[in-house]
């Protein structure tokens, strides 16, 4: 199942509506990091409210999406990590460390339309 | 008769889903309750992506359990695959041979109450997992 990316202003946001397998994660970071060029965006939300899973390999994931969008000129932001799926990361051993987050999308929109230094 | 166990054929990543989906509704019926069933999950979810990575097929079953007045929920993910040469080392956070954080066996064994595992070189690897009600 593919997760639709919307365009808003100058911010693209991709709504996770389901379980993401492995190939869905990887088809969504690859899909991003070349969206953030055709569209000229600087922010990125990912939307990941629907979620109920967050294992190793999905964290690494969108750890690398961030990285690769920071790359491509734009700003990520995961919103909407359920407060179980928090729990299960810390005890994981999983911080996200590097990846802005904020609890919802309106957050994470104002968290993208604040000016920030380059 | 509700079920109260349930076996997933590992071959595909969409198996991995499928797994951990059968863990937290069995988790459910169990009557584990907060993060729990997400923890047991998340657990499922990373020794189905061990099986493949590094086996490519295998099974989950999974199996509610009983023992000194308690319930619980028994994981045990099997694969017919190398086996693993050093146990221990795989259990080590950050270790990995498969280009991957090398934290999923270490998390998962932290995400539930017991876990063990056996591996034979060239016969194969079985992991065992318990989560107990509180």
């Amino acid at each position: 199942m593919s997760v639709p990316i919307l365009k808003q202003g100058d911010v693209l946001i991709a709504s996770v509506q389901a379980a993401l397998t492995d190939h869905d994660l990887l088809h969504l970071k690859d899909e991003q990091a070349n969206k953030v060029g055709y569209f000229r965006t600087r922010g990125v939300i990912i939307d990941v409210t629907a979620l109920d899973v967050m294992d190793s390999f999905a964290t690494r994931t969108l750890r690398n999406l961030a990285a690769m969008t920071h790359l491509r000129g734009a700003e990520t932001i995961i919103v909407g990590i359920q407060p179980d799926v928090a729990v299960s990361l810390v005890q994981l051993g999983l911080r996200l460390e590097g990846v802005a987050t904020a609890l919802d999308l309106e957050e994470g929109l104002a968290w993208l339309a604040q000016p920030r230094e380059a | 008769m509700m079920a109260t166990e349930a076996r997933v054929d590992i071959a595909r990543d969409i198996d991995i889903v499928t797994a951990r989906q059968h863990g937290r509704e069995l988790a459910g019926r169990i009557g584990f309750t907060g993060s729990d069933p997400t923890l047991i999950a998340t657990a499922i979810s990373e020794v189905a992506r061990n099986i493949i990575v590094y086996s490519g097929h295998g099974e989950i079953r999974l199996e509610m359990i009983a023992g000194s007045g308690r319930e619980g929920l028994l994981v045990v993910a099997s694969d017919d695959g190398p086996g693993i040469p050093d146990v221990d080392l795989a259990m080590r956070d950050g270790f990995s041979t498969g280009n991957s954080l090398g934290i999923g066996l270490p998390g998962a064994r932290r995400l539930m109450d017991e876990f063990e595992i056996l591996s034979e070189m060239g016969k194969g690897t079985t992991i065992t997992m318990r989560k107990w009600r509180r």
